[in-house]
């Protein structure tokens, strides 16, 4: 492998594992306020790659994104009071079960609507402008991803941090009973994570889709899973963690891609999963999970 | 008036009663603590006044307003804070935080910086330690800050449950001292304590609750004299 190639190769890994970050963060924030791993979020992600197409197909695409934003939030917010809000006081496995219903839900939804063929992705001529460094050469959504990941990445690190919802959203994934009674409510602060998590997945599908041409309904449930393996492996509840592990598994499997050892690279990530729940199953930055008395 | 009237108030979990329709009030000023054993039901009857649980009969006024089945962010927005049992801080979050939580409902700025400073001259300690985060505080710490947090809220009625619990003697001494110059300042308090003996000797009246019913009531000093009460609550036989 030349240095060229190397480089040409990180760049691939970076741009992809910055829209898994995206989506991972989606994963980890609403396991971190709900306790529960909201397995529709992949679906969430493929319907947003649909809102695209149908956007694009009678608007220019700097009205398009915002539009597609603004349909998947939506979306995002209906799942999350149709198949979450009514389960609030139920066992923790009723709402996981109704997660992975809301995903099947989704999936044949968008079968029974748009078909199973693949339906092509439409392009995003700015995006797609290619760059030549050197012997290198990239779009330029191969560069904006990685960039607008840790862009967004430090705005809602801020906002967590720094302001009152974020303050409110920190409380709540600790104690509900005890956030009542400061005059939180607990229901708005979870629209609000829902809120964030699908628009970070509907920006993450736009970056991903821009470099793979074409959607199906199935298109969400691998990248859904890794980004959950990435959240695992950055300690699940944890938006750095989540962060590093969407970089990590992309830029991994963008090499074991140019090595020769294509077949690999999925089960690669599930590997991974294995061997973090064994050995580290609090994850990279996960911090242990004490029940105080 | 009383500032707290609590009418046959019965609340059930899960098929058992817990509150089997009690009575008492709270007047503006008192210091009013319920005492009584493990599951006689005095965390139930605060969190149903705070909103937490729900009455399944009676009801509960504040004000001259019915105030039961609302919600606990209505409950505390018109000025019944509760200090949890156990503390409860959010140990995530800076003790300045905490404060700040605490007001949550509170829009103006400025009325919570006023708030906070008059936290910090009741517990110069918390100003001390504003940037910790509150879960690497010491116990004593804690139930400073949790009481701090309760009175974020302006609260004209303070419930605290078992602000004592699991503290060392010298601690307890000072946060029963807190207790009376919070009292003095214009909040009225209702506590509930294991510690009988230290909470009739700040109440101004008491209530003993059994097995959901209230038993006995009568001044704080009454209590304390009182031979079922000593024998029942207080570890004291009195002979003769």
């Amino acid at each position: 492998m030349t240095f060229t190639t190397f480089i040409q190769h990180v760049l691939t890994g970076i741009s992809l594992g910055g829209a898994y970050a995206l989506i991972a963060i989606g994963y980890t924030m609403v396991y971190g306020i709900l306790l529960l791993i909201n397995f529709a979020h992949a679906d969430i992600f493929m319907m947003a790659g649909y809102f695209m197409i149908f956007a694009m197909s009678s608007m220019p695409w700097f009205i398009a994104i915002p539009v597609v934003i603004v349909v998947t939030v939506a979306l995002g917010l209906a799942v999350e009071s149709v198949a979450y809000k009514p389960l609030r006081m139920s066992p923790r496995m009723s709402i996981m079960i109704s997660a992975i219903g809301m995903s099947y839900l989704l999936q044949n939804l968008a079968i029974y609507l748009f078909s199973a063929l693949p339906r092509a992705y439409p392009v995003i001529t700015p995006l797609k402008q290619s760059f030549q460094i050197g012997g290198v050469s990239a779009s330029l959504v191969t560069i904006l991803t990685p960039v607008l990941t840790i862009v967004l990445v430090l705005l809602l690190m801020f906002l967590i941090n720094n302001t009152k919802i974020g303050m409110a959203m920190r409380a709540v994934s600790k104690d509900y009973d005890t956030s009542k009674l400061m005059g939180i409510k607990i229901n708005r602060v979870i629209s609000f994570t829902f809120i964030i998590g699908s628009a970070l997945a509907a920006i993450g599908s736009i970056l991903y889709f821009t470099d793979r041409m074409s959607v199906t309904p199935f298109s969400g449930i691998l990248p859904g899973l890794k980004c959950f393996v990435a959240a695992v492996l950055g300690g699940i509840g944890s938006i750095p963690g989540a962060v590093i592990g969407g970089f990590f598994i992309g830029i991994s499997e963008t090499f074991l891609v140019a090595l020769g050892y294509s077949t690999f690279s999925d089960a690669f990530t599930f590997l991974l999963l294995i061997v973090i729940l064994i050995f580290r199953p609090t994850g990279l930055l996960g911090e242990a999970i004490t029940e105080k008395v | 008036m009383s500032l707290l009237e609590i009418n046959g108030l019965k609340v059930n979990y899960g098929g058992i009663e817990a509150l089997k329709g009690i009575d008492f009030h709270v007047d503006e000023g008192e210091i009013v603590t319920l005492i009584g054993a493990n599951g006689a039901g005095k965390s139930t009857t605060l969190k149903s006044i705070s909103g937490l649980v729900r009455a399944s009969g009676g009801e509960i006024r504040y004000d001259g307003e019915k105030i039961s089945g609302l919600d606990p962010q209505k409950i505390v927005a018109r000025g019944i804070s509760l200090v949890p049992e156990g503390r409860r801080v959010f140990p995530n979050l800076t003790v300045l935080e905490n404060l700040r939580i605490g007001a949550y409902l509170n829009k103006d700025a400025d009325a919570v910086e006023q708030e906070i400073e008059r936290v910090y001259k009741l517990f110069p300690r918390l100003e001390e330690r504003h940037w910790q985060q509150a879960g690497t505080l010491s116990g004593g710490e804690q139930q400073m800050l949790a009481v701090g947090r309760g009175l974020m809220a302006h609260p004209k009625i303070l419930m605290m449950d078992e602000p004592s619990l699991g503290l060392a003697p010298l601690i307890v001494k000072d946060i029963f001292k807190k207790i009376l110059e919070i009292n003095q300042s214009g909040v009225t308090v209702l506590l509930i304590e294991q510690n009988a003996n230290a909470a009739l000797k700040i109440a101004h009246r008491g209530y003993v609750m059994v097995t959901g019913n209230i038993t006995l009531t009568g001044s704080g000093t009454d209590l304390l004299n009182d031979a079922s009460v000593r024998e029942a609550y207080l570890g004291t036989k009195t002979n003769g």
